[in-house]
């Protein structure tokens, strides 16, 4: 299958050139070109052009950049923060982590440009504990722009200082979530703060705050390199530019991509240049497009293009770009089980609904697994999902963030596969024996 | 015996102090506290798990109650309150990774090192965790922080044989 839009890559184009992690590689391609060019221009300015670009957050919500940035209050005679989120661990989601082992200057002079913008002079970037060499690479990237003269008392030798320090977590999926990552930056456990109000307005140490997604920033060089124009056109509708995207499950080829936002899920999945298909004599039975908390598309549903506004009218999202694959031999309360456990691990005890909603249904589901379920049990199930958040649409939640929303969206979604579940009760058993994950399913 | 590797020496207490004046930097001078995590991991490289002291010692150096460093402890998995095995494997079992053979692994590795994913052992303290961000180079697992990705039996036998 070949591609009807072809990808010009933006984000991933110098990932082959294996000194492009190095400050002295990263500025043979013209590295730092676009942070000394911002900051020949008025904060207000760059805030327009990325307005313009149709730049939306990579990491889950797909909020307009520009917008958020514009927020920040400007009367606040508090210190304003930029925050990075680095703290990817939504499951389906690898991406960040490529960006920082592969291109980290490409986020901190997306950093530098940020912050001049928004008049933050102090950012952190936040990376999950788990990233031990991705953080390595980072923290030597920092030291170099440090050593070169573009952080510290002058941002490359502009009279505007910039400090931008790594913190890293330490195991809290929640952490990911921004205002739990605030309060982690702030040294405590994560547990979400109410909104409002929104970080811009009240975030880290009470001051201003903007939290972005690395994928994010680390786009800003090549927009404003090429025009935040030529960005919005790269795109679709509401969407700009390309997007990362993750592929696992039941393909040939899984792995991290560049997409366009016109490219399909279905050329994702099938084309040469992405994941070349499925193995002989197996088709595609579900689709997770947007990381686990995003709900399940069938396989008549695959045409969707990759643009965030695209997944609306078919009651899911595009989340952060982890698209899960399960093929025909794969069973369904299964990967769902697995998909609520994981919710049910990582809540983070703050609201009732997810801290007993989640574990209860993870009960349910491993028992309609091994065969002991009932069709009352399935009905519990459903009502659980919907006294947690409500669906369709998405974002009806009934706790505090949306860690409430996914394990239930999760069930909501999976539902499109009833019949497979009322199988399990019906036959006392998993029809899928011993082999339960489909094509690739056998450790080997 | 575990009295004594409990226990803070002045070299430790030493070595915390100046790790956490360097942390300090980095944040406004009536934040202290904001330092609990990077201050804790310190700890741990130190110590190997969060003394019970160490974590005292932490929360005075940075202006804040024993019980608040208690509760950041014990709220992120990486932070060991008692001491952990030698190696500390954690092992994705997640929806990528157990669509990738996941679940045949942590089987495979359960039976090999004669334990039960959960329990912690003098030697290894094996664990099923959190989505490492290896979906596409799945499956994978983390010994003692050190990553290994698109796993299979042959590179997990020879992974394991290297830990003595």
């Amino acid at each position: 299958m070949s591609l009807q839009h072809p990808v010009e890559k933006i984000v991933t184009r110098y990932w082959p050139h294996k000194d492009q992690n190095t400050l002295k590689g990263y500025k043979s391609r013209g590295g730092y070109q676009q942070l000394a060019k911002a900051l020949g221009q008025e904060p207000a300015a760059i805030i327009d052009a990325v307005k313009k670009s149709n730049l939306r957050g990579r990491g889950g919500a797909g909020f307009p950049t520009g917008l958020k940035w514009s927020f920040l209050p400007k009367d606040n005679p508090k210190p304003k923060y930029l925050c990075i989120n680095a703290d990817e661990s939504e499951p389906g989601t690898a991406k960040d982590r490529f960006i920082l082992e592969n291109d980290p200057h490409s986020l901190l002079e997306g950093i530098g440009i940020a912050c001049w913008a928004l008049g933050a002079h102090t950012c952190y970037i936040y990376a999950r504990g788990e990233f031990k060499h991705p953080s390595a690479v980072l923290d030597k990237a920092i030291a170099e722009a440090y050593a070169d003269g573009i952080f510290g008392k002058k941002l490359l030798g502009k009279d505007f200082e910039l400090n931008v320090y790594q913190v890293r977590g330490a195991g809290a999926y929640i952490c990911g979530e921004e205002t739990a990552l605030l309060e982690s930056l702030e040294g405590k456990k994560g547990w979400p703060r109410l909104k409002p109000p929104f970080p811009a307005v009240v975030g880290l140490f009470g001051c201003p705050t903007i939290v972005n997604n690395v994928e994010t920033i680390s786009t800003l060089p090549a927009l404003f390199e090429k025009g935040p124009e030529w960005f919005a056109n790269l795109g679709s509708g509401k969407s700009g530019g390309n997007r990362l995207v993750t592929l696992s499950g039941a393909v040939n080829r899984p792995g991290t991509f560049e997409v366009g936002m016109k490219t399909t899920l279905k050329e994702l999945i099938y084309a040469e240049e992405y994941g070349q298909g499925l193995p002989p004599g197996r088709a595609v039975k579900g689709v997770i497009p947007g990381g686990s908390s995003a709900p399940v598309l069938t396989a008549d549903e695959l045409g969707v293009a990759m643009e965030f506004d695209a997944f609306k009218p078919l009651n899911s999202m595009a989340g952060s770009g982890g698209v899960i694959v399960m093929d025909d031999m794969c069973c369904m309360v299964r990967s769902l089980w697995r998909v609520v456990r994981f919710y049910a691990e990582e809540s983070c005890g703050q609201c009732t609904p997810c801290r007993d909603g989640q574990p209860w249904m993870t009960r349910i589901l491993r028992k309609i697994e091994e065969g002991r379920g009932t069709r009352e049990d399935l009905e519990t199930l459903q009502h659980v999902a919907t006294s947690m958040a409500p669906y369709p649409p998405i974002g009806l939640g009934n706790t505090i963030c949306a860690l409430g929303d996914s394990g239930a969206l999760a069930v909501h979604g999976f539902m499109k596969f009833k019949r497979e579940f009322e199988q399990h009760i019906e036959e006392k058993r998993c029809p899928f024996g011993e082999r339960p994950w489909g094509a690739f399913g056998d450790f080997q | 015996m575990e009295m004594h590797h409990a226990a803070m020496t002045a070299d430790d207490t030493a070595r915390l102090e100046q790790g956490i004046a360097k942390l300090l930097e980095r944040y406004p001078k009536d934040r202290k506290s904001a330092a609990m995590l990077p201050a804790l991991r310190l700890l741990q490289e130190i110590k190997g798990w969060l003394v019970p002291d160490g974590v005292k010692r932490v929360a005075t150096l940075l202006e804040t109650t024993p019980e608040r460093a208690h509760e950041v402890a014990t709220f992120y998995i990486m932070y060991f309150t008692e001491k952990p095995g030698r190696y500390v494997i954690d092992v994705c079992t997640n929806l990528p990774c157990a669509l990738r053979g996941a679940e045949g692994m942590l089987k495979y590795m359960e039976a090999k090192l004669g334990t039960v994913a959960g329990t912690n052992g003098d030697k290894f303290y094996l664990r099923e965790t959190e989505c490492l961000a290896s979906c596409g180079t799945a499956p994978c697992m983390q010994v003692n922080e050190d990553h290994h990705e698109n796993l299979t039996k042959a590179k997990v036998d020879a992974i394991l044989e290297k830990l003595s």
